[in-house]
């Protein structure tokens, strides 16, 4: 399912990008950016609080076809800059990272 | 920046100690150039991961350092300088979870100590010379395989 898809679906925010990349990597949970650095797999769903440059950095490393930023956390104009030199597609929703998770899970087929 | 010198690339960066703002220029640089020569995807996450973290522990323990970067047909070398505290244990260090990192890096998402333990997990060589008081070099090795 494309980015632009899942958010027009769920009704979350398109914050970067066009919103044309797949995610057929899954759906990965975690804030630590080193954890996520290694573990998060190319093309997933990726979803966090942190809406911080850094993340953007890891997303665009890492590879993740999005960054879901849950709990309406915050993604500051660094990040944004981050996000457009990374290439990075963000997305963001009200929801705690277990219900966003859950949410997605449930669109993408996944449980 | 670089220079062709026989069958190699060379590239050389500047990290500037705590700023976290920067921290990755170095190593989305790196990736955007293993891209264009049209690496392989597994090998270009492989060299980004371990140069990312690198790059972020000359940031956050080391007060920044330099990159050099080497590509040829078979492998990519990058040699990280710091003249920051050094590493008084390198096992300990190496161990997934342990970090001296400071609760300001944490906020940032930072400091999971799995930094050196993703290095060694990604490169194919990973290489620690390191003196208490006088500084780090870190070397990164990644086989080219097509
Ligand atoms: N370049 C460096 N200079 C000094 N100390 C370092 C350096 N790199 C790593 N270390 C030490 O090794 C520890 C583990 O590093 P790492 O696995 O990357 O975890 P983290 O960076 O999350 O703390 C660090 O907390 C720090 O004490
Ligand atoms: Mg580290």
């Amino acid at each position: 399912m494309r980015v632009n898809d899942l958010c027009e679906k769920l009704g979350w925010e398109l914050v970067h990008g066009d919103g044309e990349r797949e995610i057929t990597g899954g759906i990965y949970c975690c804030d630590l950016l080193s954890i996520v650095m290694g573990r998060a797999p190319s093309d997933s769903l990726w979803i966090t609080v942190m809406g911080n440059v850094n993340a953007m950095a890891v997303a665009a490393l890492a590879d993740t076809a999005c960054v879901a930023v849950a709990e309406n956390m915050l993604i500051d104009d660094e990040a944004i800059a981050g996000a457009k030199k990374g290439n990075v597609t963000v997305i963001r929703t009200g929801l705690p990272v277990f219900e966003s998770a859950m949410a997605a899970a449930r669109l993408l087929g996944l449980n | 920046m670089s220079d062709m010198s026989g069958n190699s690339l060379h590239y050389h960066y500047i990290v500037p100690g705590d700023d976290f703002t920067q921290a990755g220029a170095a190593s989305s640089a790196v990736k955007q150039i293993l891209k264009q020569l049209g690496l392989n995807p597994q090998t270009i996450r492989k060299m980004s991961i371990s140069l990312y973290e690198g790059e972020i522990n000359m940031v956050i323990h080391a007060g920044g350092g330099e990159i050099d970067v080497d590509i040829d047909d078979k492998k990519i070398v990058a040699v990280l300088t710091d003249y920051g505290p050094g590493i008084e244990d390198v096992d300990l260090a190496m161990q997934a979870g342990w970090s001296t990192a400071s609760e300001q890096v944490r906020g940032l998402g930072f400091g999971a100590g799995m930094g050196l333990p993703n290095m060694k997990k990604y490169s194919d060589e990973l290489i620690i010379n390191t003196t208490v008081g006088a500084g780090t070099k870190v070397t990164i090795v990644v086989n080219i395989e097509n």
